[in-house]
């Protein structure tokens, strides 16, 4: 057994490295995922039939050969739904089958019940079906053009931002978008139900939002939620594909064992998953900066229209992020920011670890770099002088507020707890930018071929839900009369360590060895009306309710043994598995024993619910964020300019975590986000052909990043001695998102090295992902033209 | 020491472990971590991976993505190894997802299951990605495990890049592979659970020491098993109506090839197990090449190097960089470890994909393919065998038995270039080849070969026009580009488009240029140091 697993303690300052709940487990493939569990006698399995259209009218339907192929026991339409023919969560959109209006190419139709999963799979291509096509919009210009919209179009507005950026001395324009990007967990979407007795049934899913899986299950069945039981132990990866898509297999998996009374596995093959369930939004942006000399920002006209796809599912929030993080690090007193919701053709696009956040930064980022390019200045510099807070690098902005105001954000939070000047200070000197930078220049001036480039971007993210309800949070605390402790909360584990992390939290707050509590599964039969975990708030939400649920478990047993000892209930201390108040001492299951045999309950519900925060949507003002968490990246990539080709060398990260819960996995997840944020930015690239079909559909087309791309000089750190300002959990901050943003430092850093192949006078004309013939475009486009911005 | 970690060879006429379905023809009979399977009964279209999970419930290994892409499913086979010596067995990693049951006849598995003690004691590779951090969601770490139990096993101090080509075929989504890599230098730091003299683990270590090193009981007696398992005759393997034949011989399977003018001929099975993954395709015969003696060889004549249509892509590539070290930086960038230790050079000749990366090379060297019809064989010019998109120059029933790649012509200038849109493990969007002799300052002859770039692999012979008989200089190169335009009309798909795929070709014939002329690009005059060419 590892050493560091027989001391249960968290530290006064920071948590400690411990590992993975599951490491061992995961290590000798016993660790067990949905797939892996046993199958009764006579499981079903289950395959989709899908649209092979875009957009199209079903005419005639015809499954006989389905039916007919051996091994086939019964085909579902949505005739066969008991009750709503939905899962979308906040909009009814989403049929779980389509009745007669295709609208994307993959949208399920028909579900195949066979004995085999191979057979289920072959069986779903028999079918004809007879479709009208109808004109399909594939891209967020068409939709634009058409006004195809899933939601109205929203403005967020601070000050005069025409007027700041008419009377601005320079001025950039222009155009950018980032792509999507597909989660791929490497555990598939699956669920698998069994049927029970009365009409009950109990599905394990694969799903970040047992709750809401529970809910559309209960809602599509036409019954009420407590004949549903919705379970998790772990997810084989999340990155918030399996938020709200889970609840599409489950209810079927559901509807079809209750209907066969047989258990059914619904486990989606990588290509049916790629093109059945939704991704990251790609975005198209437009800007207008006005701006001084010194590149501080006077006055800024954003655009932002993302491709929600053909249902609303989650694209209202996610694009209510995008908007709250339009400002990342820096301070907007004049902005307008116009949100377009593209309704077209294609898979609805859902969560993605970042949720809008990342595209909200690119634009900004992307502008910042223009500006720099403009004026010649290290684009760092204009990062800095923009930054929140900062009212004193500049030297004349026009019409500036004081200092102490730059703090407001364009939807009204005031921010209270910047680190990132700083932070970015430390790693500038840890990082050596400034003479790397120096170093580079020289180096691509005698290198013709291979060009160098260097960025250090910030990111600034904010924690809670933006939605207020969802920021509460329950868990079970049982204490068995042995003294050892069964663990639930609302949270699920996709890999985060998030269950490591509550484990540590309850065996603190008992004063008790980790290997005296266990978690289990999630299950909505244990701990109800949890929220999705999401939003990087699992171990606040989550680690302060396990926090709740053992205060009072402890409050019970101080007062059980202060009587015993006739002490006062305050002075009983829990710590080192010992139960003590002055000379009094106990152990820790003893007491347990006592506290049982005397009738004191032994289970205890806690719960949570962030304080402070408020949101007004439709005005989209208000305090959304409990706090924000910081980082900051400096990246350095070397650009091949006969190929586009690409490789990091070397990335320097300083990642705030407050005072971390476990610092390894923080480290992991930093490291992990920012190399997933790199592929979104470069090699992960989704294609689909003129009618609307998704061509990079497995891995052998669709690219994530491999060991070779993890940059050979690789420094990662936790900002230290920084507790959060807020009262989170032992002051600790989120860690599940930020860092995938801390990647725009690749994609900057691939911009510098093409920028120098002019000289570093004009700004590339390179939107995301950075593919090699982006790469190659945007190097020959400089070679020919000298600039894509306008210079005014 | 608990029993379950000993290794546990049964002589085949022992009661098998798993006897599963129907013996009305011969059982498939592999060694699973150390003990006998007898499979019967199993569609023969059925992989490994579905073998393990469904019928043994065996769950280790995971599928991921069921192409042999994503590496969840990666378990470790063991062969007798004949060219490092009688008794030696020989580890590599494979893609269960893709590998065909029967294809499994005489070899040894190895999976997660098999790594960890019965008393739970953890093998070091198991040990230092716990210890190190290296799982995180966990659904890809098992395929991680056996790719790094290969490593342990065959490369004894691995450095970090040597490591992260043995993780070429694992996809990990959580990590940032940072902890991994570590965990492949740290694990060999790690003590072996103790008293492990008759364990797994023992005579597998062995592989690490020197050739000298005695050999230890511990292979020794897994050589003994897959020795006693092994069969001198033709096998065949019949199930729900579709039979598998594993000939021995080349005459044997050359008649069954004429005979079964519909049958499959499976190789290492990489693009086959797609055929039935993915497109749902059946076959009623399967032909083997893997066990036909003969076809497993690779030969060092007087003026060529020959290797046999069985011979895995890893093999021919250590073959040919012998010869032709320049090759190295597409062999690596080929697939993926576990893709080439199963995949074939035959197969990704026979099957003849404009985007195979072995075509383009081989066509440079001026390779010539050894076709084989019933007893007739006959000999082509690689080039020669594509005719246009799935179309071959091979009669029904002739089917590729070997290639013939010509030793090293002197005062040869090469150069293959691989480029795609991620570093490792991707299909090329290009590739590119050239062998060039000079004559003084001259360019004598150049053979310039392209895969991507068409319908087949593609010479690009008015480039080669261009350059022949003309000065080795810039001028030369770029009116050679000009050509190139001629050459190629790609084709645009997800790769790439039509014009970044020719844009590439020209670049690429550029970048050979600076890297065999001492003057760096502008003209000026070289000052000793050569220019950078390269990121990859």
């Amino acid at each position: 057994m590892n050493a560091s697993l027989s001391t249960s303690t968290i530290g006064g300052g920071a948590g400690e490295s411990l590992r993975h709940e599951s490491a061992i487990l995961q290590v000798g493939g016993t660790a067990r995922y949905a797939d892996d569990m046993p199958e009764p006698a006579g499981t079903l399995h289950a395959a989709f039939g899908v649209s092979a259209h875009a957009h199209a009218r079903i005419k005639r339907i015809d499954l006989s050969g389905v039916r007919a192929y051996p091994g086939v026991v019964d085909v579902l339409t949505y005739a066969d739904i008991p009750g709503d023919n939905n899962y979308g969560g906040i909009k009814h959109d989403d049929p779980l089958l389509a009745e007669t209006l295709l609208e994307y190419q993959g949208q399920p139709i028909f579900l195949v019940l066979a004995e085999t999963h191979h057979a289920a799979r072959r069986a779903a291509r028999r079918a004809s079906i007879e479709v009208e096509v109808l004109p399909a919009i594939l891209s967020i210009e068409d939709a634009l053009d058409q006004q195809s919209f899933i939601a109205p179009t929203r403005t967020l507005t601070q000050g005069d931002a025409a007027a700041a950026i008419r009377q601005a001395p320079h001025r950039i324009t222009g155009r950018t978008r980032c792509g999507g990007q597909d989660h791929f967990y490497l555990e598939g979407q699956i669920a698998f139900a069994f049927p029970e007795e009365e009409g009950h049934v109990r599905v394990l899913s694969s799903t970040q939002h047992p709750t809401e899986v529970q809910h559309i299950v209960a809602h599509a069945l036409g019954c009420a939620s407590h004949r549903v039981q919705v379970e998790c132990r772990r997810m084989g990866g999340g990155f918030g594909g399996k938020e709200s898509q889970p609840a599409l297999l489950a209810a079927l998996a559901a509807i079809a064992a209750l209907k066969t009374g047989r258990a059914v596995k619904l486990r989606l093959d990588r290509d049916d998953d790629m093109v059945i369930t939704g991704k990251r939004h790609p975005f198209l942006f437009d800007y207008e900066v006005g701006f001084d000399y010194t590149g501080r920002i006077l006055g800024a006209n954003f655009m932002l229209a993302s491709n929600c796809g053909y249902s609303s599912d989650l694209s209202g929030p996610v694009n209510d992020r995008a908007i709250c993080h339009v400002d990342n690090a820096y301070f907007l007193e004049h902005i307008s920011i116009r949100n377009f919701q593209c309704k077209t053709h294609t898979v609805s696009n859902t969560a993605f670890r970042g949720f809008g956040g990342p595209q909200g930064m690119f634009v900004i980022e992307h502008a910042i770099d223009c500006i720099a390019r403009q004026l010649g200045l290290d684009a760092l510099d204009v990062r800095r002088v923009n930054y929140y807070g900062n009212g004193s690098a500049g030297t004349t902005p026009i019409g500036a507020v004081a200092q102490a105001d730059r703090n407001r954000t364009p939807y009204g939070q005031t921010i209270e707890d910047n680190i990132l000047l700083p932070i970015t200070r430390e790693l500038e000197a840890s990082s050596d930018y400034r003479a790397r930078r120096v170093a580079l220049k020289a180096q691509n001036a005698a290198s013709p071929i291979i060009k160098r480039g260097l960025a250090l971007t910030p990111v600034k993210f904010g924690i809670s839900f933006n939605a207020t309800h969802f920021n509460q949070a329950g868990a079970l605390v049982n204490l068995y009369s042995d003294g050892s402790v069964l663990l639930n909360h609302g949270g699920t584990e996709m890999g985060q360590g998030l269950h490591t992390k509550v484990v540590q939290v309850v065996a603190r707050e008992l004063g008790i060895a980790i290997e005296q509590v266990r978690v289990t599964a999630t299950d909505t039969s244990k701990v109800p009306n949890t929220s999705a975990t999401a939003a990087s708030s699992g171990s606040d939400l989550n680690g302060m309710a396990a926090k709740d649920a053992c205060r009072q478990l402890k409050a019970r047993l101080a007062a059980h043994v202060a009587r015993l000892w006739s002490v006062n209930p305050d002075a009983v201390q829990f710590a080192g598995g010992m139960v003590s108040a002055g000379s009094h001492t106990m152990q820790f299951a003893e007491l347990a024993h006592k506290a049982w045999f005397a009738r004191i309950s032994l289970s205890a519900q806690g719960f949570y619910s962030t304080p402070k925060i408020h949101w007004d949507r439709a005005k989209l003002q208000g305090r959304p964020f409990y706090y924000f968490a910081y980082g900051v990246a400096c990246t350095q990539v070397a650009v091949d300019t006969l190929t586009g080709e690409m490789r990091i060398e070397r990335a320097d990260i300083l990642h705030d975590a407050g005072t971390s819960l476990n610092p390894a996995l923080d480290i992991g997840q930093v490291e992990g986000g920012f190399i997933q944020g790199a592929g979104w930015l470069t090699s992960e690239e989704l294609c689909w052909d003129a009618k609307g079909r998704l061509t990079t559909h497995a891995p052998s087309t669709y690219k994530i990043p491999t060991a070779a791309d993890v940059p050979a000089i690789f420094k990662v750190k936790l900002v230290e001695s920084r507790p959060n300002v807020e009262d989170t959990i032992y002051r600790s901050k989120a860690v599940g998102e930020p860092p995938l943003m801390l990647a725009l430092s690749v994609y900057h850093a691939i911009r510098d090295a093409v920028a120098s192949v002019a000289d570093y006078r004009a700004a590339p004309q390179l939107d995301a992902p950075a593919t090699p013939e982006a790469i190659l475009n945007a190097v020959e486009g400089l070679r020919t033209a000298s600039t894509n911005v306008s210079l005014t | 020491m608990d029993a379950h970690y000993k290794l546990r060879i049964m002589r085949p006429e022992h009661t098998a472990l798993y006897s599963v379905g129907s013996m009305d023809s011969q059982p498939v009979r592999f060694i699973l971590n150390g003990r006998l399977v007898s499979a019967a009964g199993v569609d023969p279209h059925v992989s490994l991976l579905q073998y393990l999970r469904e019928e043994l419930r065996l769950t280790g290994s995971k599928e991921g993505c069921a192409e042999g892409d994503c590496g969840a499913c990666t378990v470790v086979m063991g062969e007798l190894d004949h060219l490092a010596g009688s008794g030696r067995v020989g580890l590599k990693p494979i893609n269960a997802c893709i590998r065909q049951l029967p294809t499994l006849d005489g070899k040894a598995i190895f999976t997660v299951e098999g790594l960890t003690a019965g008393n739970g004691s953890l093998h070091p590779v198991q040990q230092a990605l716990a210890d190190g951090h290296g799982s995180q969601c966990g659904f890809c770490t098992p395929g991680f495990v056996m790719s790094l139990f290969a490593l342990y096993k065959n490369t004894p101090q691995p450095t970090r890049q040597q490591a992260i080509e043995a993780l070429s075929g694992n996809l990990c989504r959580c990590t940032g592979y940072r902890p991994i890599l570590d965990a492949a230098q740290a694990m060999l730091a790690i003590k072996a659970p103790v008293d492990d003299a008759a364990s797994l683990d023992a005579w597998l270590r062995e592989k690490a020491a020197s050739a000298e090193a005695l050999p230890h009981a511990g292979e020794r007696a897994l050589a003994a098993a897959l020795a006693a398992i092994s069969r001198s005759d033709d096998f065949s393997y019949e199930s729900d109506a579709v039979t598998f034949h594993a000939p021995r011989s080349i005459a044997s399977f050359s008649r069954l090839a004429q005979a079964h003018l519909e049958a499959w001929i499976l190789a290492g099975g990489t693009d086959v197990g797609l055929w039935i993954n993915k497109a749902l395709q059946s076959a009623r015969t399967i032909l083997y090449t893997g066990a036909v003696r003969g076809l497993d060889t690779i030969e060092e004549k007087a003026n060529r190097v020959e290797i046999g249509a069985a011979v895995t892509l890893e093999d021919a590539f250590h073959a040919l960089n012998r010869h032709y070290p320049e090759f190295a930086h597409v062999w690596l960038r080929f697939a993926s470890v576990p893709i080439r230790s199963s995949g074939t050079l035959g197969g990704n000749i026979a099957n003849g994909s404009p985007i195979g990366d072995a075509m383009p090379l081989l066509i440079a060297l001026g390779s010539e393919v050894v076709l084989r019809l019933g007893d007739a064989t006959r000999t082509l010019p690689l080039e020669d065998l594509y005719l246009d998109y799935k179309k071959q120059a091979r009669a029904p029933g002739e089917w590729v038995e070997r290639v013939r790649i010509p030793r090293r012509a002197a005062g040869i200038a090469l150069a293959a270039y691989k480029n795609a849109k991620r570093n490792e493990q991707d299909i090329s969007a290009v590739c590119f080849a050239i062998a060039l002799q000079r004559e003084g300052t001259a360019v004598r002859s150049a053979r310039i070969s392209l895969g991507g770039m068409a319908g087949i692999p593609k010479r690009a012979r008015l480039t080669e026009a261009a350059l022949t008989g003309k000065p080795w200089n810039e001028r030369t190169v770029r009116a050679a580009m000009a050509a190139m335009a001629e050459d190629f009309q790609p084709l645009s798909d997800m790769r790439a488009t039509a014009g970044y795929r020719l844009r590439v070709a020209q670049n690429l014939l550029l970048r050979f240029f600076h890297e065999t002329s001492s003057a760096p690009a502008g003209g000026a005059a070289a000052s000793g140091a050569s220019i950078e060419t390269r990121v990859l």
